[in-house]
């Protein structure tokens, strides 16, 4: 159905194009290479409300400056053709050197207008969307006309509905009340701010007079205004939620490993944080050998990345476990130090191999872009794709914890150590794997964070105290503890900081956290029984 | 049984200086005063009295980083107190020293007078800024006594509060040492902000009068440096004395065994939360004295990192014993400042490096190494 439309749709716009095929007007031509700012603006409207093809040809050529004046002729340069400006036939006696047409910023930004009204006729619908869209801000009543004639050819209901609002606004200066008064109540169901303070300069005081005269367009103007600042604030909120979800998603990945290792061991790894960045940096290199070896599938490489991040992170820290955390078992603070040695190292040899600078990690083509899920809601994919991997990262992770011989030893481990070593579990085989896996899961938000943040040496700093804050909000030992944690950290962080600002947002969590602890020293779940008490 | 209750009572009636004073040993005695000989006479000569071109002048870098050393020393001793003999890790030192940093840094910043570069009664940021007053924390900052009420009230305020919510919750191992983190941190993050009103990024720097002399004059910093090290001296022989007294008994008998303690009637939080806030006093007052002579402060002092390093003078000295953190500061700073002159490269490898080894062979820090060296060679002998 919508195939036969756009082909009648097409002719339609062919039907039009060629019944105006004729030359264009000289005197309006003449009008457009004259001296005039003013002039050459009536041109444009005027070549525009023709709709003739070859006017768009015309305008597009002085849009880049191709359009030259000849001996009081005008003729246009394309693909290093010159053509009549008039009728589009070649020109013959075209001089070498010529003046182009002067284009000024005022005449420029009503080309450009006319430009984007000429694509509102494009079969193509995105060319017609992105028209419509562009056409949103600063419209003016010479292009009541085209918006009239584009309204009764378009039937996509998206652009259709663009339109209407281009229209309204294109009339909102009209010399008639009741007119302005349809304008201001169609506009009420726009959702954009710039239409608002469009409305707002209608109701700005002149000395006495509004510069709106009519008092019901007046009232009218204000409840839309009303109107569109609801549609705003539901959009701000559901961004402010999206990016919540957001930044918890990467807190998830960041302190999942570190709820699995504290759980376990009840050391807390302070070079957790450089395991994310281990991550990323291997992010780096796969895209790297990708380029060099595979450019056709250079677009695929992030997900060739995550296997081998996983691996090279949990390799790091069992080699971490082995060599050091194994042999300060009991001693939490000296664990935490030693641990800082080790990031310091880390983050040491990053700069030394990688350079102190951050590295370039480019978005594939398929994670750039975003969607409009609302006007002021754009939602950019990499942040949808990360949000979805955090889920499917937790999900493996409670398969494995949960159905698995080994997540249940873990878990065994984490609950009574001295008993699960009594029925025979191999407490330190399940600390290195233990460790092994908090710390591939670590790798596993490095790659997330590649694709959002920078990557440099000093990543994985600033992660450690906010991936602790959600272990302890979570309580140890728990996957959904932690999950709410860090959902509730990352909306709370985001809403706070819509009317804090990022640091007082900050300091206020961090307020909060504390006095959560006073009221709930164990978490928000906490386990039950005895557990709690022999872990650390 | 009377002479015993006799002699208790006469002993609590013996002045503070006294019984401060009967808690040194003779090898105590001997090393304080050789001390206080180089630092007040020996030093300030070698400084002052020597031409500039003799092998024995001591250059302005070599008392600016002696200065600075001992102020980190207090530091050190102050960390001891918490870590060392309560048993409690804080990674949030930094943000005291740097809070009596900048308590005194305000009032400098009002010395510099109408000398700074928009030659305006107000500090240079603020001008910069373009603040027409001072915010209402600024009053009084011209005056050198109400500085030094605030770098002894200010930090000690806050270890108080955060100390009494932290310690009443039984907030501990860990969760406290990450929780003190993140405190610091924020406070960071708080002080980066122009508008807090403490010169955002680049801090309180380019001082030039302190009580009218020129900070910057040999004399200055003969003066303030004989401060720090009397400043240390004192600390010393307060931490020794407090450790020997009832209270350092019971607060290392919290340390071991928290429940055994509350068991037998005490109240641990209020033995907890006074040597905490002792110990951050004592390093807002090494901040105050650090500032003078290393010339800025600035937010980065409150960072992590910092804090962290403190940990390690400590542990490399050798936690739970007085004079170890002294060693540990002095040792791990003339190595920072040997390797970022030498290869700044590897300094980080370098203290990652003595952070493992460190709590992994030598939980006890160079003071415990010393010891067990010794007593080997007693072994031997006998």
């Amino acid at each position: 159905m919508n195939f036969i439309i756009s082909h009648l749709l097409s002719l339609l716009l062919l039907l039009v194009t060629t019944s105006a095929a004729a030359a264009l007007d000289p005197a309006v031509l003449r009008d457009l290479a004259s001296d005039d700012s003013d002039k050459k603006i009536a041109a444009i409207g005027e070549l525009l409300a023709s709709g003739d093809k070859q006017a768009e040809a015309v305008l597009r050529a002085m849009n880049d400056n191709a359009l030259f004046v000849a001996n009081d002729r005008l003729f246009y340069r394309v693909d290093g053709k010159a053509l009549d400006a008039a009728t589009g036939a070649a020109f013959p006696d075209a001089p070498d050197y010529a003046d182009s047409v002067v284009v000024n910023n005022r005449v420029r930004g009503k080309l450009q207008n006319a430009l984007a009204a000429f694509q509102l006729f494009n079969p193509d619908r995105d060319a017609r969307l992105a028209a419509a869209k562009e056409l949103q801000s600063n419209i003016d009543s010479s292009l009541i006309p085209v918006l009239k004639k584009a309204l009764t050819l378009e039937i996509d209901p998206q652009i259709k509905k663009l339109l209407v609002l281009a229209h309204a606004q294109a009339k909102l200066h009209s010399p008639d009340p009741k007119e302005r008064l349809v304008a201001v109540r169609t506009l009420s169901e726009s959702n954009s701010a710039e239409v608002k303070s469009l409305l707002l300069s209608l109701l700005q005081k002149n000395g006495d007079t509004y510069a709106e005269p009519d008092p019901t367009v007046r009232e009218a103007a204000l409840a839309a205004i009303k109107s569109i600042e609801s549609h705003l604030a539901w959009g701000e909120a559901l961004s402010n939620v999206f990016s919540g979800l957001s930044l918890g998603s990467i807190l998830l990945l960041a302190a999942l490993g570190l709820a699995i290792t504290y759980g376990v061991m009840g050391v807390i790894n302070m070079a957790h944080g450089e395991l994310l960045m281990v991550g990323a940096y291997t992010t780096y290199v796969v895209q790297n050998i990708f380029r060099t070896h595979f450019p056709d599938l250079a677009d695929y490489y992030v997900i060739a990345a995550i296997p081998v991040a996983f691996v090279v992170a949990a390799l790091v820290g069992m080699v971490l476990e082995r060599l050091v955390i194994r042999h300060l078992y009991g001693r939490p603070l000296d664990t935490l130090l030693a641990t800082w040695g080790i990031s310091l190292i880390l983050i040491q040899a990053a700069r030394v191999l990688f350079g102190p600078q951050n590295v370039e990690v480019r978005n594939p083509d398929w994670m750039s872009g975003s969607i409009e899920v609302l006007a002021n809601v754009v939602l950019p994919w990499n942040r949808v794709i990360i949000i979805g991997f955090a889920v499917g990262v937790l999900a493996l992770v409670w398969l494995l914890l949960s159905k698995t011989r080994l997540g249940l030893y873990v878990r065994a481990v984490t609950q009574n150590r001295s008993m699960a070593s009594c029925v025979g579990v191999h407490t330190g085989r399940i600390d290195m794997l233990a460790f092994g896996l908090g710390s591939g899961i670590a790798g596993l938000g490095g790659v997330a964070l590649s694709q959002i943040s920078n990557v440099g040496p000093d990543m994985g700093q600033g992660y450690i105290v906010d991936s602790f804050m959600v272990v302890v909000l979570g309580g140890v030992g728990q996957l959904a503890g932690a999950v709410w944690a860090a959902l509730g950290m990352g909306i709370l962080t985001k809403l706070i900081e819509g009317w804090t600002g990022a640091v007082i947002a900050k300091i206020l969590i961090l307020v909060f956290i504390i006095l959560f602890i006073q009221k709930r020293p164990q978490g928000l779940f906490a386990l039950k029984g005895r557990a709690v008490y022999g872990g650390v | 049984m009377e002479v015993c209750d006799v002699k208790t009572t006469t002993f609590s009636r013996t002045p503070f200086v006294f019984r401060i004073a009967q808690s040194l040993d003779r090898r105590a005695w001997i090393a304080l005063v050789v001390a206080a000989l180089v630092a007040f006479v020996l030093i300030p000569l070698l400084h002052l009295a020597i031409p500039a071109d003799s092998i024995f002048h001591l250059s302005d870098y070599f008392i600016t980083l002696g200065g600075k050393i001992l102020c980190y020393a207090i530091v050190a001793v102050a960390l001891d107190l918490i870590w060392g003999f309560a048993g409690i890790l804080s990674l949030g030192h930094g943000l005291f020293f740097a809070l009596g940093g900048y308590a005194f840094g305000m009032y400098l910043m009002r010395q510099i007078g109408r000398d700074g570069s928009y030659q305006s009664d107000l500090p240079d940021f603020m001008v910069f800024l373009g603040w027409k007053e001072l915010p209402w924390y600024w009053y009084g900052s011209d005056s050198f006594l109400w500085s030094v009420l605030l770098v002894l009230v200010v930090p000690t305020l806050v270890a108080f509060v955060f100390g009494f919510f932290a310690f009443r919750s039984r907030i501990n191992g860990v969760y406290f040492t990450i929780i003190t983190q993140a405190l610091t941190f924020a406070a960071m993050l708080l002080f980066f902000r122009n508008e807090t009103g403490f010169g955002g990024n680049n801090g309180f720097t380019d001082f030039k009068r302190i009580l009218g002399f020129s900070i910057t004059s040999p004399e200055t910093r003969v003066v303030l440096f004989a401060l720090s090290a009397l400043a240390l001296m004192l600390t010393l022989v307060f931490v020794n004395y407090l450790m020997k007294s009832k209270f350092g008994r019971v607060l290392v008998a919290i340390r071991d065994a928290e429940s055994r303690v509350m068991f037998l009637g005490y109240n641990p939080l209020w033995y907890k939360l006074s040597v905490w806030t002792l110990s951050a006093m004592l390093c807002a007052i090494a901040g105050a004295l650090y500032v003078p002579q290393v010339g800025i402060i600035n937010p980065s002092e409150m960072s992590a990192a910092n804090s962290i390093e403190m940990a390690v003078w400590v542990a490399v000295g050798g936690r739970g014993t007085i004079i170890g953190p002294v060693i540990g500061a002095g040792i791990v700073n003339l190595a920072k400042s040997w390797f970022t002159m030498s290869f700044p490269q590897y300094w980080l490898f370098f203290l990652g490096t003595l952070f493992i080894v460190i709590t992994l062979f030598l939980p006890d820090g160079l003071v415990g190494l010393w010891n067990r060296l010794r007593r080997m060679r007693g072994g031997e002998s006998a």
